[in-house]
């Protein structure tokens, strides 16, 4: 089986969806391209697992190009699980607005590069094509972002591809200065294992400055504070299977390019590259924590929960410790399920009631029940309530930071998650349950027709079912399968 | 080569890049957008006068390389790019008010370049003891200034030049420590501005559409805090 082989269907599928026709087949080819891509990541992941390799049958030519382990095959399996959960609930969710065929080519057109480009970001090991496929993501998606083309979503969409951008320029000023690096330090061959390799013989001085360029040039396309302020802007105005991808897996597969550099910091002397993490995980879920609570806009809400878990993902990297990485991976892990199932939950809300505004959102599970439940159950799992895949890895991290003897920072962070637990749950508490204020009483006779209309589409009802299977499940019961490949991948983040 | 033909070659690239540096002030400040352009597609001749006399100085044929593709992307392309995607508004705007007042931007930015100097210096000592011009320093603070560029300007197409500055500034420093690049990454990092271009131009044009303005630096509803004051200030 070749590696590239998985970069095909999402090209294919964008170019299908482009080509014009009355009848649009774009939906179809999205979905059909996804699943493709979710059962090679499934296979690639399972013999990765296993032991085994995916890259021995390619030519050794390639070795300088494609690289896969065990951190990098995780990051593809849950870019293929989310591509695929939030391309079927595009079909329809989309088909909602009655947008024209045009519209619809342009979004799966869109759709199929973003994916594209997400995928090529594990695959590839040469940094400086990495860096070319993370400013793709950021090209690709600017276009969904605002696809809704309101005020407020051509803002967030400016917003995000001007402040990715101007981090990437950062990144790539970081990258050349690490090849330079590398050379100096007489290596040979530029990619991920080259420069683990040469790092031991690299300029300190270069390494450092390389590392602090990229941290926080890629650091600002992650949402770390206090680069993320365009954030919670596109996360929250983008179509919502577009947020479940922005915020459940975009976010981590660049977080993954930042943490390929911790192998080779370890090896240079005063690097300090976990502090470095350590305090700017620990600023970017405190500041989250505090934000939460002062949003006026669900989907907002989620976005910087988001800003919160990369927090907690870095600070547990921070740690340094493999129980603390292994706890991070499967953070990854859980973070991806869950947010993308948030926002489900978040589309599945808006299609029933048609704001954004929490105050203007009361009783929801009385009128749309399903909505509202899927609502509250995100909102439960997103913070790490038992017996939830978020718990367990957030109680894992803390463990691992407790038997570390790192108190202060493990105690910062648990008063954080509380806080944003809170903070979360005041919010949804209110939109799910409480009693609807002035409009219950005036709107009493349109209740009923206005339920009708903000039917759940059946691919948007599916998905709600099916995502919150990971959700529920790996709450309880990490399968071995699993195991091993978070075992592997938390094993890449040290040498 | 002789060691009077080296001395030449190394001053000539001094100037490339000591007027790399005036281009990244002028950008910086200039307020007409069209001036902007102008002053980008300067800059980029300059990035490809000296990564062909470093080219001529090391007798690299990838730096020739390099070169060439800047001087058929960024001069040529892209501005033919603005014009088929970009609303033909996008050159006449001028832009008058600023973040912050000109001689203060100035002024920042003459301590960035600064800064870029002390920065600069040491890391090119780290590299190794050959030859590295003043591509390094002023490579940093043209990445510098095109951030700054991209934080104190509200007009879109200063703001995209802003970006494609920073990639102008990376490169320059790119071209003397990073020598060795495979020049397939070259030219997807040429591809690449040329995507940034479009993707900005077609955002633009959207904006200009649905929001009637280019200055979209000024739209700032998406915040926290009380609902009612951000539709308040949507309505109008």
């Amino acid at each position: 089986m070749s590696v590239i082989l998985i970069l095909f269907p999402p090209l294919v599928a964008a170019a299908l969806a482009g080509i014009p026709s009355r009848q649009s087949w774009a939906p179809g080819a999205t979905v059909v391209s996804c699943l493709i891509v979710l059962a090679l990541a499934s296979r690639m992941a399972w013999r990765i697992a296993a032991g085994g390799s995916v890259t021995d049958t390619l030519d050794p030519g390639w070795s300088n190009w494609v690289a896969v382990d065990g951190l990098s095959a995780l990051i593809l399996l849950l870019i293929a699980l989310v591509g695929s959960t939030a391309a079927v609930y595009s079909v329809g969710y989309m088909a909602h607005g009655k947008p024209g065929a045009g519209r619809l080519r342009l979004y799966h057109a869109n759709y199929n590069l973003f994916i594209f480009s997400m995928l090529a970001i594990p695959l590839i090991a040469e940094p400086t094509l990495v860096w070319i496929v993370v400013e793709l993501t950021t090209l690709c998606s600017a276009l969904l972002v605002s696809f809704e083309n309101t005020r407020e979503a051509l803002e967030a969409a400016w917003k995000y591809v001007i402040l990715s951008l101007m981090g990437a320029g950062f990144a790539l000023f970081g990258f050349l200065v690490l090849f330079a690096a590398m050379h100096a330090a007489g290596g040979a061959v530029y990619t991920w294992a080259g420069l683990v390799e040469a790092a031991p013989r690299m300029p300190p001085l270069l390494v450092q400055t390389a590392f602090l360029l990229i941290l926080i040039g890629l650091g600002t396309k992650v949402g770390l504070v206090p680069m993320h302020t365009w954030l919670p802007d596109a996360h929250s105005q983008a179509p919502s299977p577009v947020c479940a991808l922005l915020s459940g897996i975009e976010t981590t597969s660049i977080l993954y390019v930042i943490l390929r550099l911790f192998p080779v910091m370890q090896a240079v002397p005063g690097a300090h590259a976990e502090t470095w993490a350590l305090v700017l995980g620990l600023i970017s879920v405190g500041t989250a924590a505090f934000l939460l609570l002062q949003v006026h806009d669900y989907k907002r809400l989620f976005a910087f929960s988001t800003v919160e878990h990369m927090g907690i993902i870095l600070t547990a990297v921070g740690l340094g410790a493999p129980a603390a990485d292994y706890g991070a991976m499967q953070q990854i892990v859980s973070h991806a399920v869950t947010k993308s199932f948030c926002f489900f939950a978040a589309g599945a809300t808006l299609l029933a009631v048609g704001t954004r505004e929490i105050a203007a959102v009361r009783g929801l599970v009385r009128r749309a029940p399903a909505a509202g439940a899927a609502l509250i159950l995100g909102g439960l799992a997103i913070t790490g309530a038992p017996p939830l895949a978020v718990f367990l890895s957030e109680f894992a991290i803390l463990k691992a930071g407790l038997t570390q003897g790192r108190y202060v920072a493990t105690g910062l962070l648990a008063v954080f998650i509380v806080i944003a637990f809170f903070g979360v749950m005041v919010h949804l508490n209110r939109m799910v349950f409480g009693a609807p204020e002035n409009e219950g009483t005036a709107q009493d006779p349109s209740g009923p027709r206005e339920a009708k209309e903000g039917r759940l589409p059946f691919s948007c009802g599916l998905i709600l079912i099916l995502a919150a299977v990971p959700v529920l499940v790996l709450g309880v019961y990490i399968p071995k399968p699993l195991h091993d490949l978070l075992v592997l991948a938390a094993a890449a983040l040290s040498r | 080569m002789s060691d009077a033909t080296r001395q030449l070659v190394e001053n000539l690239n001094a100037l490339a890049t000591g007027l790399f540096l005036l281009t990244a002030f002028g950008i910086v400040a200039m307020r007409q957008a069209r001036g902007c352009l102008h002053l980008f597609i300067g800059q980029s001749l300059l990035l490809a006068a000296s990564a062909a006399l470093l080219g001529l100085r090391f007798d690299s044929g990838h730096l020739y390389g390099v070169a060439l593709v800047n001087l058929v992307s960024k001069p040529i392309i892209v501005p033919w790019l603005l014009r088929k995607v970009a609303p033909a508004e996008l050159y006449t705007r001028r832009e008058i008010d600023q973040v912050l007042n000109i001689p203060t931007t100035l002024l920042i930015a003459l301590a960035l370049a600064i800064g870029a100097y002390f920065l600069g210096v040491p890391m090119a000592n780290a590299v190794g003891q050959e030859y590295h011009g003043q591509n390094l320093p002023i490579g940093i603070a043209g990445l510098l200034l095109g951030a700054l560029t991209l934080t104190v300007r509200r007009e879109a197409m200063p703001l995209l030049i802003g970006l494609l500055a920073m990639e102008n500034g990376a490169f320059l420093a790119g071209i003397s420590i990073a020598r060795d690049l495979s020049m397939l990454v070259e030219l997807a990092i040429a591809t690449d501005g040329l995507i940034i271009v479009f993707i900005v131009g077609v955002l633009v044009r959207a904006v200009e559409k649905h929001v009637g303005t280019t200055a979209v630096g000024e739209l700032a509803s998406l915040r926290e805090g009380p609902a009612k004051q951000a539709t308040q200030e949507n309505a109008p």
